[in-house]
C-alpha cells in the first residue's frame, strides 16, 4: 500500500477554525510524519454505506417535496427552530471540532478548551444583533439583505463573490481536509476519496437542495451527538466519574504535566489572542452558508428559537470534547498499541478522539465513529455547494446578469448546473491541493468572511448612513486588507512562500481588517454626496421595519 | 408592505417602545458576553496563572476548566434569557403592532 503524509497538522487536517492561530505551533506538534494508510475496515465501510442509503433516501423524498427556487434554497421556510437548531449545530460540530479540538486538547490541554470558548461565544452575539434581522429582510441568500435598498448590481455583486470566495476555499480546505481522513480511516486511495465525495455531495444538493441539506445535517448532529455522549461516558466510567481523578491521571501521565491545567504559549500575545476572537466570532457571522441556515424557518421567532438549541447543542458537544480530549491523554496517550516507536501518536494528535472510540468501545464503536465522520464532512460540504450555488444562479445569474427577468425554473435550472460545476471545481482543487498546507485557506475564509462579508451587512441592516459607494468601497478594502495581511502573514508569507519571517507577524488579521472594512464604509457613505445616496437613505426607514416587524417578510410555503 | 403600513408602524408609539426596549436588553446581553468573553481572553493573554489556581488546596485541577465550562453555559443561558422575553412580551408587542397597521 502507498504510505500517504499527513502534511496539515491539527485541525487544518480537516481545514476548520481549530487551525487559525494555532498555525504553526501546532501543526509542528500535530504532524506525526509518515502513517500507514489504514487496512480496509469493512466495518466502517458497511455503516457508512447504511448512511448513504439512508441520505439517499432522503434526498428521494426530498427531491418530490422541491417544486419552487423557495424549496430549493430555502426549504420552503418550513423547518422549524428546533430542527434548524440542529442543522446548525451540525455545520458548527464539523470533523474539525471533533478530530481537531479533541487532539489540540490531547497535545496542549486548556488552549483546546481556549478555542473552544472562542469558536461558540460568537453564537449569543449573532442571535441578540442579527437573527431577527436576518429572517426578516432575508429571502435566499445575504445578499437579498445588503442589496435590499442599496444599489442592486455593485452591492450584490460584492456580496455574491465575498460568499463564492468565502465557500470555495472552506470547500477546498474540507475536500482536502476529507481525502486524508477517509484515506485513513477506510483504506480509500485519496483521489477516489475525494472524487466520492464530490459526487455525493453532488447528489443531495443538486436533486434535494436545502431540504435533502438539512436533514443529512441533522441526522449527522444526532449521530454525532450520540456518538460523543456515549465516549464520554464510557471514558469517565473509567474514572469512577471524577472528574479530578481524571485529572490527577492526565496531569501525571502528560508530558508538560501540570501545564494541561492552565493556558500555555498558543494565545501568547495579546493582539493574536483579541484577534482569534475576533475572526471567530465575526467571521462566523459572515459565512454565508450559515447565514442561509436563518432563511429556511418560518418567522423570526422561531429564528430565535433555532439559536437557543443550536448554542446549547454546540455548547454541549464542547463541554463533552473537553472530557474526551482529557480522557484520550490517560486512556490513548498510556497505550502502547496507539502509539508509534516515538510515542507520538498513530495518525497525528487528530486521531486521539478515533483511538479512544477504539480504546471504550471496540470495534463496532470504532466503525460507528469512522462512519460519523465521514457523514460530517459530507454534511458540511453538501452545505457549502448550496450556498455556493446559490450565489452564482440567484445572484449573478438572476440578479446581476438578468436583472431578475427570469423564470424560476431557469433560475433553478442554473443552480443545479453551479452546484455540478463546484463539485467538479471542488474535487478538481482537492486533488491538486492534495500537499499543499491548507491553513492559509481557512485563515482566508475567515478574514473575508469577517471583513468584507459582515461589516457590509451589519451596516446596511443597522445603519441608515451606508450608501452603495460606502458599502462597495469598504467591504472591498476590507477585502483587500485581509488577502493582504494573510498573504503578509505567517500562513502565506513564511510556510508557502518560504522567508524567514513574515512582514505582518499575526495569523489572523482580523483585529486590524475589521475595524479598517468599518471606517472606510462610514467614511465612504457619509462623504457620499450624490442623489442615489440620499434616495437609500429615504429607503432606510421601511427596511428598519421590516427588519425589526417583520413586515412584508418572506413566509413560509403552503406544504 | 404599503408606504402607509410602514407610515403608521413608524408613528405608533409601541414600535418606539418594542424598539427601544429591545435593542437595549439585546446590547446589555451583548455587553455582558463581549466583557466576559474578552476578559477572558485577556486573563488568557496577560495572566494565564491565575488560570492555574487549584479549584481546592491539594487538588489537581484547576479552576481554569470549570470558569470555562461555566463561559459555555453562560452563552447558552444568555441566548435562553433572550429569547425567552423576545418570544414572549416582544413577540406580542410586535403582533400588536403589525395588527394596528393593517
Amino acid at each position: 500500500m502507498n504510505r500517504v503524509r499527513l502534511l496539515t497538522g491539527g485541525a487544518t487536517l480537516v481545514g476548520l477554525p481549530a487551525s487559525l492561530a494555532a498555525g504553526p505551533a501546532l501543526a509542528a506538534g500535530a504532524v506525526a510524519g509518515e502513517v500507514e494508510k489504514q487496512a480496509i475496515n469493512p466495518l466502517a465501510i458497511g455503516m457508512f454505506l447504511a448512511f448513504v442509503l439512508i441520505t439517499l433516501g432522503i434526498t428521494y423524498w426530498a427531491a418530490r417535496r422541491t417544486k419552487s427556487a423557495k424549496d430549493f434554497y430555502t426549504a420552503g421556510g418550513g423547518i422549524s427552530g428546533f430542527q434548524n437548531g440542529l442543522a446548525i449545530a451540525g455545520d458548527y460540530m464539523s470533523a474539525a471540532t471533533l478530530l481537531g479540538l479533541t487532539g489540540l486538547i490531547f497535545l496542549k490541554g486548556y488552549d483546546g478548551l481556549v478555542y473552544a470558548i472562542s469558536f461558540l461565544v460568537g453564537w449569543p452575539i449573532i442571535l441578540f444583533l442579527m437573527a431577527e434581522r436576518l429572517r426578516n429582510l432575508g429571502k435566499f441568500t445575504f445578499a437579498d439583505i445588503t442589496a435590499y435598498r442599496l444599489g442592486r448590481t455593485q452591492i450584490r455583486t460584492l456580496s455574491a463573490c465575498g460568499s463564492l470566495a468565502v465557500v470555495s476555499l472552506y470547500l477546498i480546505a474540507q475536500m482536502v481536509g476529507a481525502g486524508k481522513l477517509i484515506q485513513l480511516l477506510f483504506g480509500m486511495d485519496y483521489e477516489y476519496a475525494v472524487v466520492l465525495v464530490g459526487v455525493l455531495m453532488m447528489a443531495y444538493v443538486t436533486f434535494g437542495g436545502m431540504i435533502a441539506t438539512t436533514w443529512v445535517q441533522i441526522i449527522k448532529a444526532c449521530m454525532l451527538l450520540f456518538a460523543g455522549t456515549f465516549m464520554a461516558i464510557m471514558a469517565m466510567a473509567q474514572f469512577g466519574f471524577n472528574i479530578e481523578t481524571l485529572a490527577i491521571k492526565a496531569v501525571e501521565v502528560h508530558k508538560i504535566g501540570d501545564g494541561i491545567m492552565a493556558p500555555g504559549g498558543l494565545l501568547g500575545d495579546p493582539v493574536s489572542a483579541i484577534s482569534l476572537g475576533m475572526a471567530l466570532m465575526f467571521g462566523t457571522a459572515g459565512l454565508p452558508h450559515i447565514l442561509m441556515r436563518f432563511f429556511t424557518v418560518g418567522n423570526a421567532l422561531e429564528a430565535r428559537k433555532s439559536v437557543v438549541y443550536a448554542t446549547g447543542f454546540i455548547g454541549y458537544f464542547f463541554l463533552v470534547v473537553g472530557i474526551l480530549g482529557l480522557a484520550a491523554i490517560v486512556i490513548v496517550g498510556t497505550n502502547p498499541e496507539f502509539l508509534n516507536a516515538d510515542g507520538s501518536l498513530r495518525g497525528g494528535s487528530n486521531m486521539a478522539v478515533m483511538h479512544l472510540a477504539q480504546a471504550v468501545g471496540g470495534d463496532i464503536f470504532f466503525g460507528f465513529i469512522s462512519a460519523v465522520a465521514f457523514a460530517t464532512i459530507l454534511a458540511v460540504v453538501a452545505g457549502l455547494a448550496l450556498a455556493g450555488a446559490s450565489a452564482v444562479s440567484h445572484d449573478l445569474y438572476a440578479s446581476v446578469f438578468k436583472k431578475g427577468d427570469v423564470s424560476e425554473a431557469k433560475e433553478m435550472r442554473v443552480t443545479r448546473i453551479a452546484t455540478l460545476g463546484m463539485g467538479v471545481v471542488a474535487v478538481g482543487l482537492g486533488i491538486l491541493f492534495e500537499n499543499q498546507n491548507i491553513a492559509f485557506m481557512v485563515a482566508l475564509a475567515f478574514g473575508i468572511a469577517g471583513s468584507s462579508n459582515f461589516p457590509v451587512l451589519i451596516l446596511s441592516m443597522m445603519w441608515q448612513g451606508t450608501t452603495t459607494r460606502g458599502a462597495l468601497i469598504g467591504g472591498f478594502i476590507g477585502l483587500i486588507t485581509a488577502l493582504t495581511l494573510v498573504v503578509l502573514g505567517p500562513a502565506i508569507w513564511v510556510q508557502i512562500l518560504g522567508f524567514a519571517t513574515p512582514i505582518f507577524p499575526y495569523e489572523h488579521p482580523a483585529i486590524f481588517s475589521i475595524p479598517t472594512a468599518f471606517v472606510a464604509i462610514w467614511f465612504f457613505s457619509i462623504t457620499d454626496r450624490s442623489a442615489a445616496a440620499s434616495k437609500e437613505k429615504e429607503a432606510f426607514p421601511a427596511q428598519y421595519v421590516r427588519s425589526q416587524t417583520g413586515l412584508g417578510a418572506e413566509q413560509a410555503s403552503a406544504h | 408592505m404599503s408606504l402607509t403600513a410602514t407610515d403608521k408602524i413608524l408613528k405608533d408609539p409601541d414600535f418606539q417602545t418594542l424598539t427601544s426596549r429591545r435593542s437595549r436588553f439585546a446590547w446589555l446581553l451583548a455587553g455582558i458576553m463581549l466583557t466576559v468573553f474578552y476578559g477572558f481572553i485577556l486573563v488568557v493573554a496577560f495572566v494565564p496563572d491565575l488560570l492555574a489556581t487549584k479549584v481546592a488546596p491539594g487538588a489537581t485541577l484547576s479552576i481554569g476548566w470549570p470558569i470555562g465550562a461555566a463561559i459555555i453555559i453562560l452563552s447558552w443561558v444568555l441566548t435562553a434569557i433572550y429569547v425567552r422575553r423576545a418570544n414572549s412580551e416582544f413577540e406580542a408587542l410586535n403582533n400588536k403592532i403589525l395588527e394596528n397597521a393593517k
